[in-house]
């Protein structure tokens, strides 16, 4: 069958302003969001830059506005969307080309939660002993790919972008709730600062926009709720 | 044209890249590059588990361990190489657990294992709990984990840069050049030892588990400047891809009890392997979906099979295999827990690669002689301890054991070797090579050209294959790579400009390729993953020995080197 798609182009090398592409290719059934722009880059117009890798929604290069939520071009199928389809790159992070944006403020804001085990305890000989039910408690923010979807889906880090955003929380959220670590007490107070999950105002865009299913808003009230009552 | 000086660089973020790092970086000034952000880095695809014979669920030794590897690997593997494997797995899988990484755990509290294709106990009795597994998103734990670490330890990252050549003179590697992809600036980098660990090069062929990004290039790029390459002929299919995409379904979906049918709901691997049926090593797996299909028992006369998982249980499925159960609920629309999945084999993983000693260093010829200041690890290296066929959960193994290594080997290269001076214009060979790219007046295309090559490779060099198909091979690449002179880019920018860098890759791809099939092509025995029609058996008098393909300016010559043996004598594999 084939296909519409409107893809917002923007090239600083030589564009004053965005401007909207129109393709129109053809794609099987089972084609991805991601197979499409492929087409376009491969067939249509190779100057088109995008970031990709997987293909499968595991490694969180290709988030992107779609029909206006943001996905993951490669976990859409084009069968399952209306046509033409409209894509953009991420709201809130600088346009470096087309899809491609800045990332870097992204990771620095991850980098800030120290996003690491903490815990300077001998280690034993062999493993660390938890149990299934301490595994669980961190379970859902493991999940985590660090594509961006949730903190550029966030109305409050549009009107901000000092605020922390979703998927740093999320980093926290993983370490906090593990028995094995030790590090609480510095990383709560990177969260209770003004940039922390105070900005926050559970509008649960994150949470819809993950493409790993990981409930963020929820992780956030955890940690609010931690800060507020001094418990884990 | 912008210079770094740093006592090493570590080229790609995966697995054997970043736990190279963290082991270097100890006490060497270390620069990471990677063409993606590291945690793009196809290690994050793995999802099965890790092997180590920690006797968690009952009882295991490495010994076992070791037994299973070399005959999984149709004894083509150095026995000394894979005894470190298994030892050292255990103690990789505890580190692991110490840096953080969210295992499953046993209802005690220690680390869970389950069991793997090829995986035995007491030397081929039964299956065994070996893997150690964080659902089946290990991979991607691994890959979080030592990247968090490197931010812990402060690891300098130089995120996409993309590494175009490597700077090789006088038999010693004094760093490399890469392209920044957001600028278009060529980069050298200075450096004492480089170690290569990019990963595979999946991406040669059509339906396939690994990433785009797996092309291969430092690969190439080393072939290019002299190194040989080991074992070229061995590529693994993985037996349960997605139909038609490619997306690997882990093995893990059969350690928890899934079944492999035809078209008669039959589970035809009975008859190949009646022993450990649907978790017989992958070669054997993937020939015998193969042989189903040929036989006119693919699902509807198709050339795929089904993956049963429906007598599992709602519970096994989402908890033990929430990723695929995702993959196949997105992709194909249905619902394993009810429905038969659709799977044919997808081309997952290089046993082959750039040849090195236990400590990572590259080696050039058939005595063992290091480059001085190059090193590879993981799955762009033969060690070699896949062989002729990898179990499943090795290479998350190897990419932590001999990264370490070499990471360990590099401070120590590192505090001793002189910095030596850059060739001269160090930068020249690749800045010609883009201007040749960028300024072809030609019409080709580079995904014409790719798509031809994939489907080529698919057709003629995958799970069988046979003289007259290499030789067409063979020929086709030469009639593709000389059309690829003639290609075309239209984007002639300088930032993210991947038009020009997958025009580079195609270069690199069609090299592997051919290395690929001549090698094939020379090897007249089958063994493990390179199944010869015209030479069905194994030949252990003429062929019990690696390859080494080098490229000269006659073409591809090759040498070859005997295999280590220890403890294990070749014997026939049955399952």
């Amino acid at each position: 069958m084939r296909v519409q798609f409107r893809v917002k182009r923007f090239n600083p090398e030589h564009d004053k302003q965005p401007y909207w592409g129109e393709y129109e290719v053809e794609v099987e059934s089972t084609d991805r969001v991601l197979d499409g722009l492929h087409s376009i880059k491969w067939y249509i117009d190779d100057t088109l830059a995008l970031r990709c890798s997987c293909a499968h929604g595991i490694c969180g290069s290709d988030a992107m506005l779609i029909n206006g939520r943001n996905r993951l071009a490669c976990k859409v199928l084009i069968k399952d969307l209306k046509a033409p389809i409209v894509v953009e790159s991420m709201r809130g992070f600088r346009v470096l080309k087309d899809l491609v944006v800045d990332m870097e403020p992204f990771f620095a804001k991850y980098r800030a939660v120290k996003p690491y085990l903490v815990n300077d305890e001998p280690p034993p000989l062999t493993e660390r002993l938890q149990t299934p039910e301490d595994r669980a408690r961190y379970d859902d923010t493991t999940k985590c790919i660090l594509c961006g979807a949730c903190t550029t889906s966030c109305p409050s880090y549009w009107a901000n972008s000092e605020y922390i955003g979703p998927a740093a929380i999320v980093a926290a959220h993983r370490f906090l709730f593990d028995s094995r670590d030790r590090g609480a007490k510095e990383r709560l107070q990177v969260l209770n600062e003004r940039s922390g999950v105070w900005r926050c105002r559970t509008i649960f865009n994150c949470t819809d926009a993950c493409p790993r299913g990981i409930s963020v808003t929820k992780a956030i009230a955890q940690l609010k709720k931690a800060l507020l009552f001094q418990t884990l | 044209m912008m210079y770094h000086r740093h006592d090493a660089i570590i080229v790609g973020a995966g697995g054997a890249g970043l736990r190279a790092a963290l082991e270097a970086s100890a006490t060497a000034e270390v620069a990471v590059l990677s063409k993606l952000y590291p945690t793009r880095s196809h290690t994050g695809a793995a999802q099965g588990g890790i092997g180590a014979a920690l006797g968690n669920m009952e009882e295991d030794r490495w010994e076992w361990h070791m037994f299973d590897t070399v005959k999984g690997s149709d004894y083509l593997a150095d026995q000394d190489t894979v005894e470190i494997l298994c030892r050292e797995a255990i103690e990789a899988v505890y580190e692991l657990e110490h840096m953080g990484l969210p295992f499953d755990r046993t209802p005690d509290g220690r680390l869970a294992q389950r069991r793997f294709g090829g995986h035995t106990r007491n030397f081929g009795e039964g299956p065994v709990q070996r893997s150690c597994y964080a659902a089946d998103r290990t991979g991607h734990m691994i890959l979080q984990t030592l990247y968090q670490q490197c931010i812990k330890n402060g690891v300098r990252f130089f995120d996409e840069f993309h590494v175009l050549d490597l700077l090789i003179e006088d038999g010693g590697c004094r760093g490399v050049v890469a392209l920044e992809l957001a600028t278009g600036d060529l980069h050298i980098f200075h450096a004492k030892a480089v170690l290569l660990a990019t990963g595979g090069f999946g991406r040669l062929f059509k339906i396939t588990s690994n990433a785009h990004a797996l092309t291969g290039d430092c690969v190439a790029i080393a072939f290019r400047r002299g190194v040989p390459l080991e074992d070229m002929e061995f590529y693994q299919f993985h037996p349960t891809g997605i139909y038609k995409m490619g997306i690997l379904i882990s093995e893990a979906a059969r350690g928890e009890g899934g079944i492999l049918r035809n078209r008669d709901g039959e589970r035809f691997m009975q008859r190949y392997a009646p022993t450990l049926l649907d978790l017989a090593p992958r070669d054997m797996v993937s020939r015998a979906i193969h042989a189903e299909i040929r036989e006119g028992r693919g699902i509807g006369g198709k050339d795929y099979v089904h993956l049963d998982l429906t007598h599992l249980g709602r519970d096994v499925v989402e908890k033990k295999l929430p990723e695929i159960s995702d993959f196949i609920r997105t992709y194909l629309g249905i619902d394993p827990v009810k429905e038969l999945v659709p799977v044919q084999p997808t081309a997952h993983y290089a046993m082959g690669g750039i040849p090195t000693d236990v400590d990572g260093r590259v080696i050039i010829d058939e005595q063992n002689t290091p480059l001085p200041g190059l090193y590879a690890a993981g799955e762009c290296a033969c060690v070699s301890v896949h062989g002729a066929n990898r179990l499943g959960t090795n290479s998350l193994v190897d990419i932590l054991v001999f990264g370490r290594r070499a990471g360990r080997h590099i401070w120590r290269f590192v505090r001793e070797a002189d910095l030596l001076p850059l060739p001269f214009e160090p930068e020249a060979p690749i800045r010609s090579e883009v201007s040749r790219i960028l300024e072809g007046t030609g019409r080709e295309s580079v995904a014409d050209l790719r798509r031809m090559m994939q489907q080529e490779m698919m057709d003629k060099t995958s799970v069988f294959r046979e003289k007259a198909g290499l030789q067409e091979v063979l020929d086709h690449l030469e009639e593709l790579r000389e059309r690829s002179r003639k290609i075309r880019v239209q984007d002639k920018g300088h930032s993210f400009n991947t038009a020009l860098l997958e025009a580079l890759e195609l270069g690199y791809l069609l090299d592997l390729a051919e290395v690929t099939v001549a090698s094939a092509l020379a090897r007249t025995e089958s063994r493990g993953a390179h199944y010869r029609e015209d030479y069905p058996k194994r030949d252990d008098v003429n062929w019990l020995k690696h390859t080494l393909a080098y490229r000269t300016p006659n073409g591809i010559e090759f040498r070859y080197k005997p295999v280590v043996i220890t403890r294990f004598h070749p014997e026939e594999r049955k399952y």
